[in-house]
Order: structure tokens, then sequence, then C-alpha cells
């Protein structure tokens, strides 16, 4: 059913993880509701707006890679994750 | 007093949810998965990574489809909010007159975008048409068939043409919002026209005119019609926009690997700059 979507494993490994830190998002943020509030970024966020922009970020600067260095992708990749985890604490 | 929480009430957002999956997720998944492989039927698809990414943020006609994408929605934009604030200003305010007005602003939004190219196609051609025939008559060479810079005329007239009386009305709808005290109290102070306009009208237009600056913004970006019909996107690649690089590319070639990749480039432009103007309207709307 499914056939026309032409699946593969990376690609689902991704959307898979996407979904995986929304549902934990939801689960924290029902456990305990953020405030907005100030960090090192020049607006005032919400978690849910320092995840969007941590992953909004991280597209760019993969896109930076692959369009400027032959690069392998697992080191954006890993300056993504500590990026995400940065904003979403101090940002 | 003890609050009851029901969540039930979660189903509601069901059938939205159900709608968003089907038209955007979901196509979208698909999307990616059709980047990072090479099909050339329904049953030979070939991984390839990053490779179409690779090709498409490297690819020359691209970075020149997207600068020419980025240089005619900011004209758009440097031609459209002046001039529909400037319109806006000149509008009479009551009466027969004010009716008519919003009337005859109000028809060029309601023709399609093909028609208008089909309009101003016939309507720029030297031979049968009068603005190329009245251009042509008083001693200008306009060919917007043969001429890059006649073309990318006749394009930003054609948009300007359509969609100036969007700004104009949402400027008009602004300048009728601010109370008749303000004006009073700048003609006690005997303020200027201009200190009338600076003071008082443009910081209230602020929130119409970030809305007008996004929907003119965004409708330019994803220009495709106008200028398919005008020029077929020429001479030459010369009004070529992003939309119809992508079209020739996916079902043009039938590249869809690399359309894919192109389209999911696009997508993140077109998600940052809407980022960027809900960010804007939230935080001015904070501000007040």
């Amino acid at each position: 059913m499914i056939s026309w979507m032409a699946w593969t494993l990376p690609v689902a490994v991704f959307f898979s993880v996407i979904a995986f830190i929304l549902m934990c998002m939801t689960v924290y943020e029902v456990r305990s509701p953020c405030v907005e509030r100030k960090g090192f970024l020049p607006i005032a966020t919400t978690r849910g707006d320092r995840l969007f922009i941590g992953l909004l970020s991280s597209a760019y600067l993969h896109l930076v890679f692959l369009g400027l260095t032959d690069l392998n992708l697992w080191i954006p990749l890993a300056i993504s994750v500590i990026w995400l985890a940065v904003i979403l604490r101090w940002g | 007093m003890n609050k009851t929480e029901n969540n039930k009430a979660w189903f509601l957002v069901l059938p939205v949810f159900l709608l968003v999956a089907f038209s955007a997720v979901i196509p979208l998944m698909t999307v990616v998965n059709y980047s990072v492989q090479d099909i050339f039927d329904q049953n030979n698809a070939y991984f390839v990574g990053a490779e179409w990414f690779r090709e498409v943020l490297r690819d020359p006609r691209l970075h020149d489809s997207l600068l020419r994408q980025f240089i005619y929605s900011f004209a758009v934009l440097a031609i459209e909010i002046p001039l529909g604030i400037a319109v806006a200003l000149m509008m009479p305010t009551k009466g027969k007159m004010a009716s008519l007005c919003l009337i005859l602003l109000a028809i060029p939004l309601l023709i399609p975008w093909n028609v208008v190219g089909t309009i101003w196609q016939i309507f720029g051609r030297a031979d049968i048409g009068l603005f190329g025939a009245a251009l042509n008559g008083l001693g200008i060479d306009y060919n917007y068939a043969s001429n890059p810079g006649d073309a990318w005329a006749t394009v930003l007239l054609i948009d300007v043409w359509h969609w100036t009386s969007l700004v104009a009305l949402l400027c008009f709808s602004g300048l009728r919002a601010i109370p008749e005290a303000f004006y009073q109290a700048a003609e006690i102070d005997r303020a200027s026209k201009w200190a009338v306009f600076r003071y008082i009208q443009l910081p209230r237009l602020k929130s119409v005119l970030v809305i007008g600056v996004l929907l003119r913004f965004m409708d330019s970006f994803m220009i495709y019609t106008e200028p398919f019909v005008l020029t077929g996107g020429g001479p030459g690649n010369s009004t070529t926009f992003l939309s119809q690089t992508l079209t020739k590319m996916a079902v043009g070639q039938f590249d869809l690997g690399p359309a894919a990749a192109f389209s999911l480039v696009y997508f993140l432009i077109v998600l940052l700059v809407s980022w960027l103007f809900f960010t804007t309207i939230t935080h001015m709307d904070k501000a007040k």
C-alpha cells in the first residue's frame, strides 16, 4: 500500500526520530508545562520554539556542508545534536 | 475550585490531524524518500544518499534562478508596499467615491493569474497590443519576447498591476482604524502632513504592513503562471524563477530525485522566511 512512497531505511529512521522527539516533548510539556524565557537567543522562546529553531538551523547546517564541502555528513549531524542540546538548555 | 479535566476534547482535533497528514505530512515524507533515490520507475529505485542535494546545491542554473527569485521578490515589495500606502492615503474616506474606489481596487484581485498573463501578453505586443505599440510609437524599442530587460519590466509590471490593490486595501483598512482623536491632537499641535504620516499613520499601519509584506513576499516567491504565460521563462532563462525551474526538472525532464531535493531546499527557504515573519508579528503583538 505504501510502496509508492518509496521508503528507505535512513528516511524512516529520520522521521521516527523526529516523531520520537515530538512525543517526548509532548509528555514533558504535560508533566512540566514550560513558560517563555529569554536565553542567549535574541527573543523570548518556549521549549517548542527552541526545538523548532534548533531543527531548522540544523537543516541549514547540513545544507551548508553539502553545498560547500565534501565532508562526511556525520560531522554536521554531530554538530547539530550538540547545537540542539545547547539551544534547548540555554537558548 | 477544582478544575475538571476532560481530555476527550482532543478527539475534536483528529479531523484536522488526518487532513494535515494526508495533504502535507505524507507527501512531504514521500518527497524526502524521493530525494535520496535515483528513481527510474516504480520498481527501480536506487539509494544515492545526499548526492542529489550536493548536485542541486552546486548547480549554477539553480543559483541563478534563486538569485533572480530574491531580486524579483524584493523588487515587488519595494514597489508595491510604498505604492499601496500612497494609494490608500489618497483614497477618499467617505461617500460614494470611497465605495467606488474600493470596488475598482478589488477588480484586479478577482482575475486569475493565467488570464492576467494572457492580457499582458497581448497588451505588450508591439504589433497588436496597445501598451507595446504605444511604447514603440514613442520611440522606445520595447519587445518583451527578445529583450531580457523588457521581459523583467513586464513581469514586474504585471505583478504591480495585479497585486498593489491588495496592499492598498490592507492599508486603507488600517488607516480607517485610527481613532479621530489622534488627528485632532495632531491638528492642535499644528503637525505637518508628513509628521502626521510619520508619527501617527505609519506606526499604526505596522501590523497590516507586516501581513501585506508577508503575503506579497510569499506570493511573489512562488510566482509561476505569469512569466510562464508571458515569456515561457525567456528570453534565454532571464525570467525563469524557482518554481519554473523546479517544474521543468520534475515534469519536463522527469528527474524526480533532483527535483525532490530541490523542492526540499525550496521548502526550507519558505519555512525560514515564514517563521521570521510569524516571529515578527507575534513579538509586535506582545510589545503592544
